[in-house]
């Protein structure tokens, strides 16, 4: 008798706290809804609206005619394409180093002082909200990076290499954590980046607004973080590997509906 | 200068649901940078909304209201085509004011 109370205690225990986890989950996604309503990436994206349109830099230009890969001035569709390869400068660019290049090319502006610039701050501040508004402008389109040329397929292959590659004095790479589903790191839930994680997730979900310190975060600051809890050393702005490991994402969402800018906790 | 206000005002029967992000550091005047040095609090500390004019809420906010703050509200007796103002004024005595149109 007394051993069946007991069981049947364990289970109402089992219960309640299968019960609590559930609701948590639930908790944070009803607190996500709560604040799309409100996403301060809505300012971002204005602001990089009317930056995309002003005439700035030594040229006195507007960013209107910058080619972000499907030609002079479109903007639509273009991040869902991105990173690709330009023939002008003939590399693989990701969304921010393309727009650091029009700046340079159009506006006049010093491309490897903007690089140097830390994350919100000066320049590089408008060019998280410049890529903040260019990736609005393809919310709810599918992701369909080019992989035509050989140097896209080239980025997408060291990309992969990096992916997987163990290092740091912890020991592990991005597949560590983001290798397999149904995995999370505390109450966040890791998207495995090695397929396409499904509508608005992962790579389909930067830039995104951190509620936490109330930052605007771009792709290249997002990978950024990804080394720090790696403990490697920051990568530079636009380098070779952000853009790979951008381009492994990228063309693993295939398909994936792009929600930019979101919200993150 | 302050960035511009997000206003959207949206009516829905004889009522008007005023959703605004405003864009401020609200700063609360308890941290340190990284020389240690406190960093002065700078926040909004008045937020008032006309509807066509006339004033329908007034709010004295303080230090403890978020980065970038949201809010929304509801008007009785708004409609499509009326003006929706918001002005705020913070402790430096900035201020901005935003118009918006009732959709």
């Amino acid at each position: 008798m007394r051993t069946q109370t007991l069981i049947g205690l364990a289970v109402l225990a089992l219960c309640a706290g299968a019960q609590a986890q559930k609701s948590t989950a639930d908790g944070i996604a009803e607190y996500r809804k709560m604040l799309e309503d409100g996403n301060p990436a809505d300012l971002f994206e204005a602001k990089g609206e009317a930056l995309w349109k002003q005439k700035r830099g030594p040229k006195n230009a507007s960013l209107e005619q910058c080619d972000l890969g499907l030609g002079p001035g479109v903007v639509k569709g273009a991040f869902v394409a991105l990173p690709r390869y330009f023939p002008d400068t003939q590399k693989v660019q990701d969304l921010e180093t393309r727009l650091v290049s029009c700046m340079v090319m159009l506006q006049g502006f010093d491309g490897a002082e903007i690089a140097k610039t830390p994350f919100g701050r000066g320049e590089m501040a408008n060019v998280t909200a410049l890529a903040t508004w260019v990736a609005a402008e393809s919310r709810g389109m599918r992701f369909n990076l080019p992989q035509g040329n050989v140097a896209e397929r080239e980025s997408y292959e060291i990309g992969k290499r990096a992916f997987y590659f163990r290092g740091g004095t912890h020991d592990f790479s991005c597949a560590s954590c983001h290798g397999e589903s149904g995995k999370r790191i505390r109450l966040q839930d890791l998207p495995d980046l090695t397929k396409n994680p499904g509508d608005g997730i992962g790579f389909a979900a930067w830039p995104a607004y951190r509620v936490s310190n109330g930052q605007m975060w771009s792709m290249q600051l997002r990978l950024n973080d990804c080394f720090r809890q790696q403990r490697f050393p920051y990568p530079g702005f636009g380098s070779e590997v952000t853009i790979a490991l951008a381009t492994y994402m990228g063309v693993n969402a295939k398909g994936a509906e792009s929600i930019a800018p979101s919200i993150k906790r | 200068m302050a960035d511009p206000m997000r206003i959207r005002a949206q009516a829905a029967g004889d009522k008007v649901t005023v959703r605004v992000l405003m864009s401020h550091e609200m700063e609360t005047g308890q941290r340190k940078d990284s020389a240690g040095k406190v960093i002065p609090a700078w926040f909004i500390q008045e937020v008032t909304a006309t509807h066509n004019g006339k004033p329908v809420l007034t709010a004295e906010w303080g230090p403890s209201v978020a980065k970038n703050p949201f809010l929304q509200f509801v008007i009785k007796g708004g409609k499509a085509g009326d003006k929706v103002a918001i002005t705020w004024v913070d402790n430096k005595g900035d201020k901005r004011t935003d118009e918006a149109t009732v959709s």
